[in-house]
């Protein structure tokens, strides 16, 4: 998307559109001051900031209450609601111990295997297809050859396809093998406890999206500086190496962070190719089970829920310029 | 990472491994990651050297191949598999034409899904984009507007299944007589609805519960993006428009309105295509159940639960001609703008 949004306090030049209830709107602009700021003057209203003062409690509420809830001991948590520690505050983070480490839902060992297994499946899922991708996007935009310009088309056509496609056949892939006719092909790998199934199918998913978006940033890389290397004798590789993997490090920046929350936040290439179990499963896949089975367990569903949201918060507030950037870059991701 | 001082005798013994176990995970991971790269950095040191004519087909090759080589494993098979499946019956043994399809289009069971699944398709993205846009019209106006900003958009961040369970803990529910611990309930009971129902269950109501969620985490995303549209109208067509008198809802709709009507359709079809394909809140907070069934979640029962690989690849297919249009008119419009700015 072109327009670049940022969440600075910018000049704001007249970002003088309607207000959207007509709140306000019949104080006329003073003459006397500069359009900017008459416009803003004019729509800024009690009620409209009202309204977004209460979205904003809205939204955040649910997400307070979970994070109280986390804090509260067992008891009061099964007997009254979250809102009543406000009046009998008793916090402490023994629901997050038991969560991580005790013998918890029945499964040794608690939440913490899988939480690890977040982090083992969500780092090399993104590196994998950033580097393959952006080799492919200096290919198909500065090594042209027959062809390439087809190729780049199917690889962008490709990002119609759904996950949901790909499901059963890199399952029976995983599982059983590729044969064709009683030729193996491929044969059946045995990947119940490795990561490799979820890596390789989040690379493949990422791919189409990763290429589309690394090409249009290599593409309008300097053509002065690539000339100029070729002549000095570089080869594609060290020039993909000095030139092109340094100058497009905003992209690859904006990418890496679109695609390790992605990974991060994914439930279903999870409970696919990883199940539950806290051999390889990550977290996402987890919670979502015993949402079902211990639905009604909160101080540790809770607890649970938000170790999964913490590293997602983190690289938000940290890193929120980057975040947006390559959220609505990934926005139509299949 | 410090280990709990509180964690003595069997349970510092589980712990240990734990630790154990996470070192090991960690550092095949990390021997992946190496691995990987080790191997690439030793392919470029030998093909750099390659001159003369074969330097370019062997950049070709080694820097494109591997990802033509998954995406054709990974994308381009199992497409066509999963629409050569789905004429198959459940062992993927017998071809039996289109009776997947037609299971589908006759059973009331797939009825309801469908019809589930129009619902979240009109009323998620609708509500969505309509609330963004009354937002990024309002806060761009206010003091302090990064913080409100900032605290809508926050769920975006966060996984799905997470933005399932904060809901889930709102909509808990007691029965009469016991302390309500989810906050709906309580406000029912505080406004004098003393017997407030189990809100999950309620049909068709938990469908609508249900799809709070997703607008939940979507209406930051539709007031980020068209907050910026409206940014980026030149104040030149604003100022004009009030000189001729236009102020108010008028200038919203006759100016603003068309000045962003781009971005406003591909927020809704972005919103649409993320709301097709997600699964996540149906299966963590009623697994399909009580009504609330939709087809990307059907498509994984069926599948995975079922294990009926006809109907679940029948059904991924028709997901697919269902998200497929609106993906091809999204990037067209996206190019359109791309374009024009």
């Amino acid at each position: 998307m072109s327009a670049e949004p940022t969440f600075d306090k910018a000049a704001d030049p007249g970002s003088g559109a309607a207000s959207g209830s007509g709140a306000g709107s019949g104080k006329a602009a003073r003459p006397d001051l500069p359009p900017a700021k008459a416009v803003r003057r004019a729509f800024s209203s009690p009620l409209a900031s009202a309204l977004v003062i209460a979205v904003t409690v809205l939204w955040t509420v649910p997400t307070v209450g979970l994070l109280v809830t986390s804090l509260r001991p067992k008891g009061d948590v099964a007997s009254s609601g979250w809102w009543e520690a406000f009046v009998h505050p008793d916090f402490g983070l023994e629901n997050y111990r038991a969560v991580l480490f005790d013998n918890t839902f029945g499964t040794s060992g608690g939440l913490m295997p899988y939480l690890v297994n977040s982090a083992a499946i969500a780092v090399p899922a993104t590196i994998f297809p950033l580097v393959l991708a952006a080799m492919a996007a200096y290919v198909l935009a500065w090594v042209r050859f027959k062809g390439s310009d087809t190729l780049f088309f199917v690889v962008f056509a490709l990002q119609v396809v759904p996950l949901q496609m790909s499901l059963i056949p890199l399952l029976r892939l995983f599982s059983s093998g590729a044969h064709l006719g009683s030729v193996t092909v491929v044969p059946a790998l045995s990947l119940q406890d490795s990561y490799l199934p979820v890596w390789l199918t989040h690379t493949m998913f990422a791919l189409p999206l990763a290429i589309f978006l690394l090409h249009n940033f290599i593409a309008q890389l300097p053509r002065d500086l690539m000339e100029a290397a070729v002549v000095d004798g570089a080869s594609h590789f060290k020039i993909f190496r000095s030139i092109v993997l340094p100058l497009s490090a905003p992209a690859l920046a904006s990418f890496a962070i679109f695609q390790f929350l992605w990974v991060w936040n994914d439930l279903l290439v999870a409970l696919t190719f990883a199940g539950g179990k806290p051999t390889v499963a990550p977290i996402t896949s987890r919670l979502a089970q015993l949402s079902g089975s211990n639905g009604s367990r909160w101080e540790l569903l809770s607890a649970g829920a938000f170790l999964s949201m913490i590293v997602p918060l983190v690289v938000f507030f940290a890193l929120q310029r980057y975040f947006v950037r390559g959220l609505l870059a990934g926005s139509v991701k299949g | 990472m410090p280990t709990d001082p509180r964690l003595a005798g069997p349970a510092l013994h589980l712990a240990d491994s734990l630790w154990q176990d996470a070192a090991i995970k960690f550092g095949n991971t990390a021997g992946a990651v190496l691995g990987f790269l080790g191997v690439l950095l030793a392919v470029f040191f030998a093909a750099g050297r390659a001159t003369g004519r074969f330097s370019r087909p062997l950049a070709v090759v080694l820097m494109l191949g591997p990802a033509a080589l998954l995406l054709v494993v990974g994308l381009v098979v199992p497409l066509l598999r999963t629409v050569y499946l789905s004429f198959y019956d459940a062992d993927a043994a017998k071809f039996v034409g289109g009776r997947n399809y037609g299971w589908a289009a006759t059973s009331s069971q797939i009825h309801g899904v469908l019809l589930n699944t129009l619902l979240w398709l009109v009323v998620a993205p609708i509500a969505a984009t309509g609330l963004g846009l009354l937002l990024a019209l309002l806060v761009d106006r206010m003091r302090g507007q990064a913080v409100y900003k900032s605290l809508i958009f926050m769920p975006m961040a966060v996984s799905l299944v997470a933005a399932s369970l904060i809901f889930k803990l709102l909509y808990e529910s007691r029965g009469p007589g016991q302390n309500q611990v989810g906050l709906l309930s309580q406000l029912a009971v505080a406004v004098g609805w003393d017997d407030p129902p189990n809100w999950i269950l309620s049909q068709p109501l938990n469908n609508f519960l249900l799809m709070s969620a997703m607008v939940w985490v979507q209406t930051g995303f539709a007031m980020v993006v068209l907050s910026a549209a409206i940014k980026a109208i030149p104040d030149e067509i604003t100022e004009a428009a009030r000189l001729d008198g236009a102020s108010g809802v008028r200038l919203f709709l006759h100016v603003t309105v068309p000045m962003i009507r781009t971005t406003l359709v591909v927020v809704l079809t972005t919103i649409m295509i993320i709301t097709l394909k997600a699964f996540d809140i149906v299966r963590t907070m009623t697994g399909g159940n009580f009504g609330t069934q939709v087809l990307a979640n059907e498509m994984y029962s069926q599948s995975f639960e079922q294990y009926n690989t006809g109907r679940g690849s029948a059904l991924a297919v028709i997901l697919f001609l269902a998200v497929a249009p609106l993906v091809v008119y999204n990037i067209a419009l996206l190019r359109k703008e791309r374009a024009t700015r």
